[in-house]
């Protein structure tokens, strides 16, 4: 049996849970042993059903006062107890944060190995390729275990429904846990507030030389706004006085990581890309398509950066 | 408050990361050596707290002699002590590093006192395997929550933010505690360059640590299969906005 | 990206500042159909350029470096892409202080505002300054900073308005080549990428520290080397970003740690030559990809650095608390001598190279490889330092290019004497006489690869004889010995034995030989067998290619002899030129001949004893076939008549292998007579100072022609002949702007009542009260030669002077280590046996 963790946050599925029970649901063919699911401090009806709809065949479910919302030393004493107590031929979880943490939690619990973010595994010899270096390269590895944990890297597999869904039996799992556990249970939440920051914004809107004056970031200002981002700049900017240094990108500024990094009439210079180049997309703003930065982004647009952001800004407001 | 930060030196490559020919490692040839970037970021937070709350920094890596440089590195922003656990310069699978780097904190601990606090990064930039310090941590009994992006001492209390879509989680621990912290945590300092004068005099301690090797092998490196990273060109001038906006919709920025 | 283009006029490889700046020269020169590759993204490709600390310092002792420095630091200005922040050197030795009098020596030379300073008064400028560390400052105020990706830009625009096609992100993967148009020579003809093959009649390597690599793949050489020059930036300083711009303070060179000190807006880039050398092969560079940074940009090692900053400290406190932001192992481009190679390379027609280049003299070298494309020679100033012809085979191997490098990098900010030798590569091309030469005790000086005596320690006693001494002051004894002076004297009153076997000899043969060298030459080659002819080859603008001697030594055969550093340079424009109808073969033939220079009154004794030649017969300018006799054996020789140093004797040329025998028995027979090996310092200084005779690549230079420099005869041949119209037209124009003039040193003594005596370093020659001396080119009058003239009891300088300033007699001064000198025009010919009675005996 391949015994796949449900990540959940208080009832709440992400989607690396689905992509762990349709990485397992082909694992488990190929293992030729069914899939089952645990389910940890729910038993929520819904992800019982979520789990049987993506090939889980049982859910086992567990429920104790510390496991009431989240604590990473909990889960992994239950999935370790599990390992004990169902002896199943392998555990997956998703390669998110929480999936790769309850799972060193329990290897280390039973000092047993654990390999994160696997890609393609073959479970006849459990020889597996898995990610190195965030993806740039990977590491073909095989593990000596009785009972190998693994995470599926996260995107590895789109999730997908289970052609023929099943009504899963579900099963409690009686676990004897140390109230001690808790030490390490979610204490209290923090809503996101409003103020982000440079290095935390999930969009940043980098202006170069190209822009031209102080002035002229003010475009800018309102597409950051609109997108709930900051605005950054480069050496270039705050060498001319038009931004403080504080909204430097770069090298010698701040190193950004959003989620996309829009850089208008930046030519790219290394200083500002060893600051930039944490960004998961880009999206090049520039008049010169032989511009390093264009070659660099996942995206392009060639034209002038004072036409082409009011547009964007203008097309974000029609749609809304 | 005494704080051991464990380390691990990584190359610094460029956007393309080359093997050697026989698969076994990542081709230095060209490439400088950095600290692993959350681990520079631990460096940083605990050199912080001690600045904040007095103490002491001890900075641990198991690697190559030529660890030293980043043992060196993290004295020249602020640590105290550095500690290698040297090895052949092979990559150790991580069940391996955490027995090895445990001993060396139980040797630690037991000539110089305990410590309040094990920082680690979340994961190394190289090898990824999300586990040591979490392995190390449950070796000693010490609490440890991952993902870490804010540390506040309160007398013998940690409290610990980590990022979730949402906004933060908050955990609480009494120390002894560890955490495992990520990029983002803090900006980590540049040295001066009379730190880095100064780090040159730092004795760094060798801790040899026995330990038997784990149940995972490395057998082969190798670079995925090419992707063409064209640049997709979404148009020219301002009618390239609508494309632009599909673009930041898909993303789920909008 | 699209496709590259079929077929182009010209290809330039490289868009750093160098390619860049040529296409826009060459488009401004009228080039059209041009196309620039790099494999590299724009603006910064990701050479050296990109992370070039982009300050012009002005003051070089070097022409050539100097000059054009200037002229790019004027592009830069021209273009709005440069501000002057001014710049100090500060010394922290006597020594530096000294080399500050000549700094400000060859400031005066190329009209460059400087003034030295006291600490104080570098403190006025530069306030962080640690006063206690340092002695004194040299100061100009036209240092600047460029921006050289902006300016590579805008040059680049200027080129694709007029045509040019420009393609980044296209790597060149081989360079191909055709045989021809001569039998063993090859011509370039297209450039493959990997996004097509480009047919070209001229391609250009510009390719930074990539050069030698990229030319490698046509079978050709630009030898160079990638070298790491280490720098970080550290910061912020608040001192610093209270300037608000990117340059507010003067840039601080400390020369004596090799470090600067230049301010990036609120931070300090501190860079260094002062580490150990660090030399890359190119084949080690990353690409763009596999850079962490950029290729060139190559990963810190902190090691090599920590005590340029404990230096660095100790001149600015305040930098020890600044944060270390960005550091690299940078790379840029040394050659073998410490100069770029501009020009055709030799090894494959229409392939040039535009190479080892720094920011810094960028925009100037590109307009002279863009004008030497255009007109077939450089206008802006003469280049033949930089010429990429100018390297023999042995200075192409990696292992020269790496040794070289490796001794001259720390010389970066050194203080480096004119005749200062290089200590490695050593002894690699000797003469056959290098053994007797060592017992001798020679002082052997090299040029280029050939090592050639400069003075024989043998010849101490004639010191006493001639009552001479050392010079007082230790710069001017350096590399210098008053045995030469004693060797020159026993020369004039017995006889002396040079070795001249680096002497460069070519040979034309064939049907064509003849009017070929004609065609090469400003005097007429075809003249009976067994004559010689000194004679000038002239660039096509008219002024000095080469100065050498062509012998008609058969009806169809002419040998060139030219001196040992032009020999590569000459050896190229000889082939270069060669019809492709066959009629003319070309050979070197260096190897197989030997030459040794006797020369004195008692010369004719000498060679009495080893043949009955009646020398009176034949006269000067002859070269006569020989048997010598040689103890017991009989060797061939040639006697040439001619004289470098003003007296009756020959230079005897016979087979290499001959040598040793020869030299053997002209010294037993010359050694009753006063026969004494006599080194480089007579023959190529003394000797030829006393007889003002010009030296190519001193007093001869393409800047000036024949007329100017004296060498004209009276009439124009008819033969056509390279350059021949802009000869004309010189002659047409009436009397020459300048003439070469011997001067004489009226006094040497120095303020602090010392002698001093001036090394030919083109120390400036200024008017009676004080006056630079130029002519309507912008000319400075200036010392080209420097040495003395035993026998006529004065110091000898050589310079050009404005005709009105040429006449004997006119009091000038000369300034040297910052202090003025009088001195008095002789003439323009010889000052010593202006008849040329002992020549011609």
């Amino acid at each position: 049996m391949l015994l796949v963790i449900l990540e959940h946050d208080r009832g709440a599925m992400p989607e690396a849970a689905r992509e762990a029970l349709t990485f397992g649901r082909t694992l488990a063919e190929r293992m030729g042993v069914p899939m089952h699911a645990a389910l940890i401090g729910s038993e929520d009806a819904a992800l019982v059903a979520e789990a049987g709809g993506h090939g889980a065949t049982r859910v086992h479910t567990v429920v104790h006062p510390v496991l009431e919302d989240f604590g990473p030393e909990a889960w992994g004493e239950v999935i370790a107890a599990m390992v004990g107590g169902l002896e199943p031929d392998a555990v997956l979880a998703g390669g998110s944060d929480r999936g790769n943490e309850v799972l060193a939690q329990a290897a280390a619990r039973l000092d047993i190995p654990f390999v994160a973010n696997c890609l393609d595994i073959d479970p006849a010899d459990w020889s597996i390729t898995r990610i190195q270096w965030g993806g740039s390269l990977l590491e073909d590895v095989t593990v000596s275990a009785e009972v190998p944990l693994l995470t599926c890297g996260l995107h590895a597999v789109a999730a997908e429904a289970a052609q023929s869904p099943t009504e899963p039996a579900v099963d409690v799992f009686e676990v004897d846990l140390d109230p001690a556990l808790s030490r390490t249970v979610v204490r209290d939440r923090v809503v996101l507030s409003a103020g982000v920051t440079l290095s935390t914004a999930p969009v940043v809107v980098g202006g170069g030389r190209g822009v031209g004056s102080a002035e002229s970031f003010a475009p800018l200002e309102e597409l950051a706004g609109l997108l709930g981002g900051k605005v950054g700049c480069s050496r270039a900017v705050t060498n001319n006085g038009w931004r403080p240094h504080a909204d430097q990108v770069g090298q010698t500024g701040t190193r950004i990581a959003p989620e996309i990094y829009i850089a208008s009439g930046i030519s790219g210079a290394i200083q500002h890309w060893v600051g930039a180049m944490g960004s998961k997309h880009i999206l090049a703003i520039n008049l010169d398509p032989e511009a390093n930065i264009v070659q660099k982004a996942d995206w392009a647009v060639i034209g002038d950066l004072h036409e082409v952001i009011p547009a964007i800004a203008a097309e974000i407001r029609s749609r809304r | 408050m005494r704080i051991c930060c464990c380390v691990k030196r990584v190359p610094a490559p460029g956007a393309r990361i080359n093997v050697t020919a026989d698969g076994q490692a990542v081709d230095v040839a060209h490439l400088g050596f950095t600290t692993s970037p959350h681990e520079e970021c631990g460096v940083e937070e605990a050199v912080q707290l001690t600045e904040e709350h007095g103490g002491e920094v001890t900075v641990l890596t198991l690697g190559p002699p030529e660890a030293a440089e980043q043992l060196r590195y993290a004295a020249s922003v602020g640590a105290h002590h550095g500690v290698l656990v040297p090895t052949d310069g092979s990559p150790w699978d991580p069940q391996r590093t955490a027995v090895a780097l445990t001993s060396a904190i139980r040797n630690l601990e037991e000539s110089d006192g305990p410590f309040d606090l094990l920082i680690f990064g979340n994961e190394s930039a190289d090898s990824g395997g999300f586990q040591v310090g979490i392995r190390v941590a449950v070796a000693l009994g010490r609490p440890i929550v991952g993902g870490i992006k804010g540390i506040e001492i309160d007398g013998s209390t940690v409290r610990a933010r980590r990022q979730t879509d949402a906004g933060f989680e908050v955990y609480e621990m009494s120390m002894p505690a560890a955490v495992g912290v990520k990029e983002g945590i803090n900006l980590p300092r540049y040295p001066t360059m009379r730190g880095r004068l100064a780090s040159k005099r730092l004795e760094v301690a060798e801790l040899p640590a026995e330990a038997p090797p784990g149940g995972q092998s490395m057998r082969l490196l190798h670079r995925p299969p090419d992707v063409t990273s064209e640049t997709v060109i979404l148009g020219e001038g301002a009618g390239a906005a609508p494309a632009v906006v599909d673009v930041l919709a898909d993303l789920g920025v909008l | 990206m699209s496709e590259v283009p079929a077929k182009a006029r010209c290809v330039v490889i490289g868009a750093g500042i160098v390619g860049n700046c040529l296409v826009g020269h060459l488009a401004k020169l009228g080039w059209t159909d041009l196309v620039l590759l790099d494999k590299g993204p724009l603006p910064n490709p990701g050479g050296s350029t990109g992370h070039a600390s982009n300050f012009i310092f002005p003051v070089d002792h070097n022409k050539e470096m100097c000059l054009l420095g200037e002229q790019s630091a004027n592009q830069y200005r021209d273009l709005g892409l440069s501000v002057d922040s001014g710049g100090i050197e500060v010394a922290r030795t006597p020594e530096r202080m000294d080399e500050f009098q000549r700094r400000m020596t060859s400031a005066t030379a190329w009209g460059i505002e400087a003034h030295l300073l006291t600490p104080a008064e570098v403190a006025e400028l530069v306030p962080f300054i640690n006063t206690d560390v340092i002695l004194g400052g040299f100061y100009c105020p036209t240092v600047s900073v460029v921006d050289s990706l902006e300016t590579g830009t805008q040059m680049r625009k200027i080129a694709t308005d007029a045509g040019c096609q420009v393609f980044a992100n296209t790597e060149v993967l081989d360079i191909t080549t055709s045989d021809g148009p001569l039998p063993g020579t090859r011509t370039v003809t297209s450039v493959v990428t990997d996004k097509g093959t480009i047919r070209a009649d001229y391609v250009v390597i510009a390719c930074g520290v990539w050069s030698n690599r990229v030319a490698n793949m046509a079978g050709a050489y630009i030898p160079l080397v990638p070298a790491v020059h280490q720098m970080a930036d550290v910061g912020p300083i608040d001192v610093l970003a209270e300037t608000n711009n990117e340059i507010g303070y003067p840039i601080v060179r400390d020369m004596d740690t090799f470090c600067y000190e230049r301010q990036s807006a609120g931070s300090m880039e501190v860079g260094s030559y002062a580490h150990r050398p660090i030399l890359h092969h190119p084949d080690a560079i990353p690409s763009n990809e596999e850079a962490a940074l950029s290729p060139t940009e190559m990963p810190f090692t902190p090691d090599d650095f920590d005590q340029q900053m404990e230096e660095a400290i100790e001149l600015m406190d305040m930098l020890g608390d600044a944060e270390i932001r960005y550091a690299i192992n940078g790379l840029l481009s040394l050659t073998p001598d410490a100069m770029p190679c501009l020009g055709e390379v030799p090894d494959v027609r229409n392939l040039w190279s535009a190479a080892a280049i720094w920011v810094k003299e960028g925009p100037g070298m590109a307009q002279v490889v863009a004008e030497w494309m255009t007109f077939g020679y450089p206008r802006v100033i003469d280049t033949h330092g930089a010429d990429v012809a100018r390297f023999y085979p042995e200075e192409r191997s990696d292992t020269h290019i790496w040794a070289r490098s490796s001794e001259h990098f720390n010389k970066t900010y050194g203080i480096v004497h004119p005749s200062e030798q290089w200590e490695s590569r050593r002894n690699l091309r000797v003469s056959p006489y290098f053994s007797r030469q060592q017992a001798l005790g020679a002082e052997f000086f090299q040029a280029r690869t050939w090592e050639r005596p400069q003075w024989f320690a043998s010849n101490a006693d004639l010191l006493e004889r001639y009552a001479l001494s050392d010079r007082e002051v230790e710069w001017d004894a350096r590399w210098w010995s008053p045995i030469t002076m004693g060797e020159h004297l026993n020369l004039r009153e017995n006889c002396g034995l040079v070795d001249l076997s680096a002497f460069q000899i070519f040979e034309l043969s064939g049907p064509g030989a003849v009017a070929y060298a004609d065609r090469l030459a400003v005097n007429r080659i075809d003249v009976p067998v067994g004559r010689a002819v000194y004679t000038p080859w002239l660039t096509p603008d008219g002024g000095f290619h080469s100065d050498l001697t062509m012998m008609r030594t058969g009806p169809e055969q002419v040998r060139i002899v030219t001196g040992v550093f032009d020999g590569g340079r000459d050896e190229f424009w000889a082939r270069r030129h060669m019809p492709t109808d066959g009629s003319v073969t070309f050979d070197n033939i260096t190897d197989r001949i030997t030459t040794l220079g006797l020369w004195g009154p008692n010369a004719p004794e000498v060679l009495s004893a080893l043949s009955d030649h009646r020398w009176r017969d034949a006269p000067y300018g002859s070269v006569t076939p020989v048997e010598l006799k040689c103890g017991n054996r009989t060797i061939e020789a040639e006697l040439f008549r001619i004289s470098y140093v003003g007296d009756t004797g020959w230079e005897i040329y016979t087979a290499w292998d001959n040598g040793p025998d020869l030299w053997d028995t002209l010294t037993t027979a010359g050694a009753d007579l006063g026969l004494r090996p006599t080194g480089g310092g007579v023959y190529g200084t003394s000797g030829r100072l006393e007889k003002g005779y010009r030296l190519m690549g001193a007093e001869l230079e393409s800047e000036y022609n024949p007329l100017e420099a004296g060498l004209a005869r009276p009439r124009v041949k008819a033969a056509d002949f390279i350059g021949k119209e802009a000869y004309v037209a010189a002659r047409e124009a009436g009397p020459p702007e300048v003439q070469m003039c011997v001067l004489t040193v009226e006094d040497h003594t120095d303020r602090q009542g010392r002698k001093r005596y001036m090394q030919g370093g083109n120390e400036p020659i200024l008017t009676a009260d004080g006056k630079r001396i130029t002519d309507g080119h912008g000319r400075v009058s200036r010392v080209t030669s420097a040495g003395p003239g035993p026998s006529v009891d004065r110091y000898l300088l050589m310079g050009y002077l404005p005709s009105e300033l040429a006449e004997p007699g006119t009091d000038l001064q000369v300034m040297y280590m910052n202090e003025l000198f009088p001195v008095r025009v002789a003439g323009t010919g010889p000052v010593f046996d202006p008849g040329d009675t002992r020549l011609r005996g």
